[in-house]
C-alpha cells in the first residue's frame, strides 16, 4: 500500500541545513496499522507530511498503491490525495461552518454530486457517532466530538489509506481511548489502512500491528508491536516502554540486591503468560523468586508481560532453574545496576 | 423653535447636498478601493514565503508599493497626484476629482486590512484542504476568505470610517461633502450651530457602520 523508499528531508534555514528525515524506509501492506513513535523533534511529523507530499521530500520515494507520488503531476498528484485521508492533532475544521458543512464543502469541492454528498456526510456521522452533532459548529464541540469530525471529513472522501498526525495528542486519556477505538473500528470495517505518528506509547499499544521508532530524523529500531515490547533494543525504545509499564528499578537497588541473589528480568510472551511458571521453578529446583515488579501490557495482537525477580538460590540451581524458564519460552535479561 | 426652524431653513438644504456628496465619495471611493485593494490584499498574502504562490519579487514589490503610498499624508498625496488625477479622469477638482486619491489612499490600506485578516486563518485548515486533493484557487475562496469573513467586514468598517475622514480634506479640490462645510462655515465664519449639526451627523454616521459591521461580524463569528 505505502512503501516510503530512503526518504530524506532537509530544510534550509539561516543557521544552515537541517535533516530532519534521514533514510527512512518503510512499508505499509494493505489494511495494517502501522506507528511511528518519537520525541518531538525527532522528524516523525515531516516524515508523515511526506507521505501525501504536504512536505517534498529532498531524496527518495513515495510510492503509494504502485505510483510514485514524487512523479505525478500536480493534477495527478491532486487525484492521489483524495484517496488519501489525513486527520491531525489541531483538527482543522473550518471554524465558521456546521459539523454538515465541514464534512460536505470539501465533498463538494471535489465534484461529488449533491445528493450522494448528502448521503455520505450522513452515513460517516454515523460512523463516528455523531449524528445528532450535524447543526452544531465546531466551538460547540468538545475536542474528542471535533476529531471525530475530522474523521468523518476525512473517511468521507472514501481513502484507501488514513495518515494520522498526533491525532490523539491534544486530547485526554479516555478521550484518546475512544478515538483509538474509533480508528481500530475503521480499520477493521472499511479496511483503511492507518499510517499514525506519535509520542505516546499506549497508542502504539493499542492499535499498532508496526512500530518504528523514530531518533533525530532516523529511524533507529523497527518491529513488530509484540517484538519491539518484549525486546526493545535502544535506549530510547526503552524509555517509551517505561512511560507505560514500571520496568525500570534504580541502579543502588540492583547494587544491594546483587549482593544476595541474581536480579532478572523476565520477559512472557504469548502462551507462556498463562503459566505459573515461576511457582513451578521454584517447586522444581531450590531456588527463591522474590517479585519486585511485574506488568502485563495488551497488545493488538498479544500480550506481553514482565517480571523483575530477585532470584535467591545455589548456583547451579540458579542456572537450572533459567534454562528451564528459556525451554518454556520466557525472556530472561540480568539486570546491571 | 423658531430657532431651531430658522436653522433647519437656511441650513438643510446646504448640508443635505454635503450628506449627499460625502456618500457619494464615500461609496465609489470604497466600491474601488475594495475593487483595487481586496485582491491585493489576498496577492501579499499568497506570495508571502511559505505560502502557495510564494514569490519574494512580488511579496516585496507589493510591499514597497503598500508602504510608500501608506506614508505620504492624504492632504499631500491629494496634490501630490493631480496630473494623474487629470489623466485618469480628466479633471482635478469637485467630486470626481477627488476620487482618485481617495481610492489611492484606501486601497494599499484595505488591502492591509484583508492581508493582516486572512493571515489570522490558520494554515493548519488550509493545509488540511491541499492533503485533500482541493485546488489552490478553491481553497482561496471556500477556506480562506471564508473563514477569514469576521475579520475582514470589521477590516472594511475601520477602512469606510478612514474614508470619512479622508473625504473631510476633500473641500480642498472643491469636492464638499460635510467635513468640507464643518471646516468652511463652523470653522473660518464661525457658525459653531453649523459646525455641530454637521459633526453630530458624521458621529451618527460612524455609529451607524461601526455597529451595522461589528453585528455583521459577530454574526458570522461562529467561536
Amino acid at each position: 500500500m505505502i512503501v516510503l523508499e530512503n526518504i530524506s528531508k532537509t530544510f534550509s534555514g539561516k543557521k544552515g541545513d537541517i535533516e530532519a528525515v534521514r533514510n527512512a524506509n518503510i512499508e505499509v501492506k494493505t489494511g495494517e496499522i502501522h506507528g511511528v513513535i518519537g520525541y518531538s523533534g525527532a522528524g516523525k511529523s515531516t516524515l508523515i507530511r511526506c507521505v501525501n507530499l504536504l512536505e517534498n521530500p529532498t531524496s527518495g520515494r513515495v510510492i503509494i498503491g504502485g505510483e510514485d507520488l514524487t512523479s505525478l503531476s500536480e493534477q495527478n498528484l491532486r487525484e492521489k490525495r483524495k484517496k488519501i485521508g489525513m486527520i491531525f492533532q489541531g483538527f482543522n475544521l473550518l471554524k465558521t461552518a456546521t459539523v454538515y458543512d465541514n464534512i460536505a464543502i470539501p465533498l463538494r469541492l471535489i465534484g461529488i454530486q449533491k445528493k450522494e454528498v448528502g448521503d455520505r456526510v450522513k452515513k460517516y456521522l454515523e460512523i463516528v457517532g455523531l449524528a445528532d452533532k450535524v447543526n452544531a459548529y465546531p466551538s460547540q464541540l468538545s475536542g474528542g466530538q471535533k476529531q471525530r469530525v475530522a474523521i468523518a471529513r476525512a473517511l468521507a472522501q472514501e481513502p484507501e489509506l488514513l495518515l494520522s498526525d498526533e491525532a490523539t495528542s491534544a486530547l485526554d486519556p479516555e478521550t484518546t481511548d475512544s478515538i483509538l477505538e474509533l480508528l481500530l473500528k475503521i480499520n477493521k470495517e472499511l479496511g483503511i489502512t492507518i499510517l499514525l505518528i506519535t509520542h505516546e506509547m499506549n497508542v502504539i499499544q493499542k492499535i499498532c500491528d508496526y512500530v518504528y521508532v523514530m531518533e533525530q530524523g532516523s529511524i533507529i529500531e523497527q518491529g513488530t508491536a509484540i517484538e519491539l515490547f518484549s525486546n526493545p533494543q535502544y535506549p530510547t525504545t526503552k524509555k517509551f516502554l517505561n512511560t507505560i509499564a514500571q520496568r525500570k528499578l534504580s541502579s543502588s537497588l540492583i547494587q544491594q540486591l546483587k549482593l544476595s541473589g541474581n536480579v532478572l528480568r523476565l520477559t512472557f510472551l504469548g502462551e507462556s503468560t498463562g503459566q505459573p511458571l515461576l511457582a513451578l521453578v521454584s517447586q522444581k529446583f531450590n531456588v527463591k523468586p522474590n517479585i519486585l515488579t511485574a506488568n502485563i501490557i495488551e497488545l493488538k495482537n498479544g500480550i506481553v508481560g514482565n517480571i523483575s525477580i530477585h532470584l535467591l538460590g545455589e548456583k547451579q540451581d540458579i542456572a537450572a532453574a533459567l534454562s528451564y524458564l528459556e525451554e518454556h519460552g520466557v525472556n530472561v535479561e540480568e539486570l546491571e545496576g | 423653535m423658531d430657532r431651531f426652524q430658522q436653522f433647519t431653513d437656511q441650513w438643510l438644504p446646504i448640508i443635505g447636498k454635503a450628506v449627499v456628496e460625502t456618500f457619494q465619495m464615500v461609496g465609489v471611493s470604497l466600491l474601488f478601493s475594495i475593487l483595487i485593494g481586496v485582491p491585493l490584499g489576498i496577492l501579499v498574502v499568497l506570495t508571502r514565503p511559505g505560502q502557495s504562490l510564494h514569490n519574494k519579487w512580488v511579496y516585496g514589490g507589493l510591499n514597497l508599493i503598500i508602504n510608500i503610498i501608506r506614508s505620504v499624508p492624504f492632504i499631500i498625496l491629494l496634490f501630490f497626484i493631480l496630473p494623474f488625477t487629470k489623466f485618469i479622469v480628466g479633471t482635478t477638482i469637485g467630486v470626481q476629482g477627488v476620487i482618485v486619491p481617495l481610492v489611492i489612499y484606501t486601497a494599499p490600506y484595505i488591502s492591509r486590512l484583508i492581508e493582516t485578516a486572512l493571515l489570522e486563518v490558520d494554515n493548519g485548515v488550509l493545509e488540511a484542504y491541499k492533503a485533500m486533493g482541493i485546488k489552490t484557487r478553491q481553497i482561496i475562496w471556500n477556506v480562506m476568505l471564508r473563514e477569514a469573513r469576521p475579520s475582514l467586514i470589521l477590516g472594511l468598517t475601520i477602512a469606510t470610517v478612514g474614508l470619512i475622514g479622508a473625504t473631510a480634506m476633500a473641500g480642498l479640490v472643491g469636492a464638499g461633502g460635510l467635513g468640507d462645510l464643518a471646516y468652511r462655515f463652523g470653522h473660518l465664519r464661525y457658525e459653531v450651530d453649523v459646525m455641530y449639526a454637521t459633526v453630530l451627523i458624521l458621529i451618527i454616521l460612524v455609529q451607524t457602520i461601526q455597529t451595522i459591521g461589528n453585528r455583521l461580524a459577530a454574526r458570522l463569528k461562529k467561536d
